[in-house]
């Protein structure tokens, strides 16, 4: 299992949502990915994203005043 | 048994396309959606910019619809080649910078591409004869049919049945009596089918999926265009057109001003990229310079700034400009009266 970070920081919806399925296709089942962001859109977006192909959200945090969403890649990633 | 059929479906995030997929669904044909992100789209990132604080983004409809189909969605970011559809299309432009039918040509091209590469059998889109004047209509259809390269592996569940028989049809993977005859610009039969399917709290975008229908963005574009004198853009320009007022008091520079707190710390981001402004004696706007003013039309950018602040009505504000190498500079200045700003000036 591995563990990859992506910065999608300044970028709009959809923009972090396509890099981050973008990123999860050259994944492996179970990897996680951690992913930094600045629109507030991602919170809704990235897990209905990870509900509809599968992937699971495995935590969210706003604390530092971004977005930062961590997410496991399901078996049909 | 004979191997499942797998049908790509164009996904906008309103609800034509969320039916034309339920139907071929109802088939028991198995459907993935895709949906292109041309820069220009009306969802997603707009709702982030204007947002106030505490309240909830707007979903992303596409999304939604794939999530209430239950579908998989390939969002593809189509942003770079779209370029050559919107600069220079073969077809023409629509009411105002909409490139509507290459648009479409376009799309269901990359969607012929995908299928190929995933091994998925037909395309599907929530096309409706004579639902919209320029890209739906009687005669465009096969144009787009033929253009794309999709041919018949192109099927509208919608209009289908007035339409020529496609090869999930003729082959039998779909009952084309289960398909619809929609045509017109009516919405009942939509509403009607949308009810059968128990779908409600669908998206209804008024003019169409993008902001080049749109009047007042599509003027923003040209202006941008004939100022810069090529056509050619950036992701960055096409955002910055959603955002604030744009003032353009001479040929070689325009001042975007913000509107509210959102576009506010948006343009914050830009501070790097162009000239900025913003009064220190009162409340007021973050202007960002798109150009290359002189030190008299720098204070004419303060007055104009000014104007929308707090200071509005005072004697003397003042401003600070900073430029994108750091460098910074005060300025005094005389608000401008609404009197003192041409209509012209307003992109
Ligand atoms: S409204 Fe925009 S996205 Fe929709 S077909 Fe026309 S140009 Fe394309």
């Amino acid at each position: 299992m591995s563990r990859q970070l992506l910065n999608a920081r300044r970028l709009l919806c959809p923009l972090p949502v396509i890099r981050t399925q973008d990123k999860v296709k050259q994944m492996q089942p179970g990897d996680q990915l951690e992913i930094i962001c600045t629109d507030p859109g991602v919170m809704q977006d990235i897990p209905a994203w990870c509900r509809i192909n599968g992937h699971t959200v495995l935590a969210t945090d706003t604390q530092t005043g971004e977005y930062r969403i961590i997410l496991q890649v399901g078996d049909n990633g | 048994m004979a191997q499942q059929k797998k049908a790509v479906a164009l996904i906008s995030g309103g609800l034509d396309s969320m039916l034309a997929a339920k139907t071929i669904m109802e088939q028991g044909i198995q459907v993935e959606g895709l949906n292109f992100f041309t820069g220009f789209c009306v969802e997603g990132h707009t709702h982030a910019i204007r947002q106030k604080e505490g309240v909830r983004p707007k979903r992303n409809n596409a999304l939604w619809v794939a999530e209430q189909l239950g579908i998989k969605l390939h969002i593809v970011d189509v942003i770079e080649e779209y370029k050559t559809v919107l600069i220079n299309p073969k077809h023409g432009y629509g009411a105002n910078l909409n490139p509507c039918l290459d648009c479409k040509i376009f799309m269901v091209n990359k969607a012929g591409q995908w299928l190929k590469e995933n091994n998925f059998d037909f395309i599907i889109t929530g096309e409706v004869i004579g639902q919209r004047p320029m890209s739906q209509r009687k005669q465009t259809m096969p144009i787009i049919a033929r253009e794309s390269g999709a041919d018949d592996v192109l099927l509208r569940p919608l209009c289908a049945k007035n339409l020529p028989e496609t090869l999930p049809e003729r082959e039998g993977w779909v009952d084309r009596s289960k398909l619809h005859g929609f045509s017109g610009r009516s919405r009942k039969p939509q509403m009607e089918l949308a009810q059968r399917f128990g779908f409600d709290d669908y998206a209804q975008p008024a003019g169409g999926c993008c902001f080049l229908t749109d009047a007042a963005y599509s003027s923003k574009l040209v202006d941008l265009w004939q100022n810069r004198g090529h056509k050619n853009y950036e992701l960055d320009d096409v955002m910055l057109l959603k955002v604030g007022r744009h003032i353009r008091p001479k040929a070689h520079f325009k001042l975007i001003v913000s509107r509210e707190e959102g576009e506010d710390r948006f343009l914050q981001g830009y501070k790097n990229d162009f000239i900025s402004l913003f009064c220190t004696s009162h409340n007021g706007p973050l202007t960002l310079i798109d150009g290359t003013p002189n030190a008299e039309d720098l204070t004419l950018a303060g007055q104009i700034t000014a104007r929308y602040g707090q200071g509005r009505g005072a004697e003397q504000v003042d401003l600070r400009v900073r430029f994108p190498d750091g460098r910074e500079k005060t300025l005094q200045v005389k608000p401008l009266t609404p009197e003192q700003m041409p209509k012209e000036w307003f992109v």
